[in-house]
């Protein structure tokens, strides 16, 4: 099953990372990379460089900034394909941020209509 | 539910029970799907209630369900196959007949009660889907158990069934490296039924007797499918002579009665020896845990002729193990009570003192009520009549709340 790894934190701005913390996600990539489950995986800008867009009434909405305010912001996600739930679960408390952020661990659904057009 | 002397009806019953249950398990781990295993497992039921009393009770009414089951949910599999469906999801979907269906049984059922207690679901969602699927309960029933709406708890049985499917938890028995915290988990879950029917937390009523008898069977459950394993056993025994007071816990007038006060040639003799027989048994294979610590305390009281005979030290000192294995304010107030009993009421509050400080049980009725009482036989009646009001205010359940509040009008003298 297809997994995405959430990853929030209140810190993830790139240049604050110091460089025990970089080497870990080098080494976390490293090993799902190894395990042959990693699908891909993307680091975000910073929240604070966000656009919201809404669509109302036919009007295109903007808004400055990331979809939520919140102490915690998105700052990526690792897309892997695991067995099963349990498997997900501990990739996702294997990532260096957990210890002082958060991941969300969703399924990816598989199937649906509009992946057709993914070709 | 009344069979009438009907003989099928009565079947049917026996085997909603035993049965109900393993085929619920079996099409769950082939479909990865309860909410499917349900309906075809209730589509089952009905055709064994409309055909079992004109062609007669099957041979093997186990064998015919499963197999009824599995035709009904291949049936149902085909009709959706309208809607994409993730063939991934259906490794035995292929030709499967079943005749050979008997359920794997013991497998299935553990997977089944390890996918119910997953710690990804909340604890009141575990307990919500152990007592519908496992233990087979209606939802009328689990609502009533634990007062509520019937509504709300079909809802939250709803967003689990989703959850379950959606995010990939299977039905199966964990691996080696995941089993020990896993099977903890299960047993947190039993024990949780056990305990919310031991001594309701909110209500007039003291015991909800259908719950302890709830967990015991799933107690008793697990114990079976998994023999070997001592905190399960300890677990058990701990629930068996708990209950064996159960007839004694309450007066005529549904009133708390006090481990002192109750009449013991009252309890449940053959609970008694049971829970004692399957802790020495546990025991023996020497895997200690605190569920039979627990017991070993429990035990200690079922042996003992009166509240005055029993052996207070021996119980101290199996809470100072406890302590040391599960440590938690909530040991330290009922090590306390023991030491106070084994040792004096001043060596009692000498423990009950950094539990006090910490705040940590502010609102826990039976640590006031243990400071209260160890005070009382300290001889400091005015402090202790301030803890038996602080024990009354704080406890939930309306049998208890009387029967403090005769301890503090007592210590208070104005009785």
């Amino acid at each position: 099953m297809k997994y995405a790894l959430l990853i929030y934190g209140a810190q993830l701005v790139p240049e604050a990372l110091d460089a025990e913390t970089r080497a870990g996600w080098i080494e976390y990539t490293r090993a799902a990379k190894e395990a042959g489950i990693l699908l891909g995986a993307e680091q975000l800008a910073a929240t604070d460089t966000a656009t919201t867009v809404r669509v109302r009434g036919g009007q295109r909405l903007l808004t400055d900034g990331p979809f939520l305010e919140t102490k915690e912001h998105l700052g990526g996600f690792f897309l892997i394909d695991v067995p099963d739930l349990d498997t997900a679960l501990d990739w996702a408390a294997r990532m260096p941020h957990t210890g002082y952020g958060t991941a969300e661990v969703r399924a990816v659904r598989t199937g649906m209509p509009w992946q057709a057009a993914l070709g | 539910m009344g069979t009438d002397g009907d003989p099928v009806a009565g079947v049917l019953e026996h085997a909603y029970r035993d049965e109900w249950s393993a085929v619920v398990a079996t099409l769950a781990r082939r479909l990865g799907d309860l909410q499917a295993a349900e309906d075809a497992a209730a589509e089952a039921f009905a055709a064994a209630a409309r055909v079992w009393p004109r062609d007669g009770t099957p041979p093997n009414p186990g064998g015919w369900l499963m197999t009824t089951a599995w035709r009904k949910a291949v049936d149902q599999l085909r009709a959706n196959r309208t809607v994409a469906v993730d063939p991934e999801q259906f490794p035995e979907a292929g030709g499967e007949t079943g005749d050979g269906v008997a359920s794997v049984g013991g497998d299935d059922q553990l997977g089944l009660v390890f996918a119910c207690c997953h710690p990804a679901l909340a604890l009141e969602v575990r307990v919500a889907l152990t007592l519908r699927f496992v233990a087979g309960l209606t939802t009328r029933q689990i609502a009533a158990a634990f007062v509520l709406p019937e509504a709300t708890l079909a809802q939250r049985l709803v967003r689990a069934k989703r959850k379950i499917s959606g995010s990939g938890i299977r039905f199966e028995v964990p691996g080696p490296d995941r089993w020990a915290a896993r099977l903890d988990d299960v047993r947190a879950v039993i024990y949780l039924v056990f305990n919310e029917g031991y001594a309701a937390s909110g209500g007039e009523q003291l015991i909800d007797t259908d719950l302890c008898e709830e967990a015991i069977w799933l107690g008793r459950l697990l114990h079976r499918l998994l023999p070997e394993d001592t905190e399960t056993a300890g677990l058990l025994a701990l629930m068996l002579l708990h209950h064996s007071r159960a007839a004694m816990r309450q007066d005529p007038g549904g009133g708390a009665v006090l481990l002192e006060n109750q009449d013991r040639s009252r309890w449940d003799a053959a609970l008694i020896a049971e829970g004692t027989a399957i802790l020495d048994a546990a025991v023996a294979r020497r895997g200690p845990g605190p569920y039979q610590v627990e017991a070993a305390i429990a035990a200690l009281h079922a042996a003992a002729g009166s509240f005055e005979t029993t052996d207070w030290p021996q119980i101290a000192a199996l809470y100072g193990t406890l302590a040391r294995l599960s440590p938690s304010p909530v040991v330290e107030v009922n090590r306390a009570v023991a030491v106070g009993l084994a040792d004096g009421p001043h060596a009692g509050l000498a423990i009950l003192e950094p539990v006090l400080a910490s705040g940590a049980l502010t609102g826990y009725g039976p640590l006031h009520a243990a400071h209260a009482d160890l005070l009382e036989r300290a001889g400091l009646a005015a402090e202790a009549a301030a803890a038996w009001a602080r024990a009354e205010r704080a406890m939930g359940n309306a049998a208890l709340q009387r029967e403090l509040h005769r301890r503090r009008a007592a210590a208070a003298g104005s009785e």
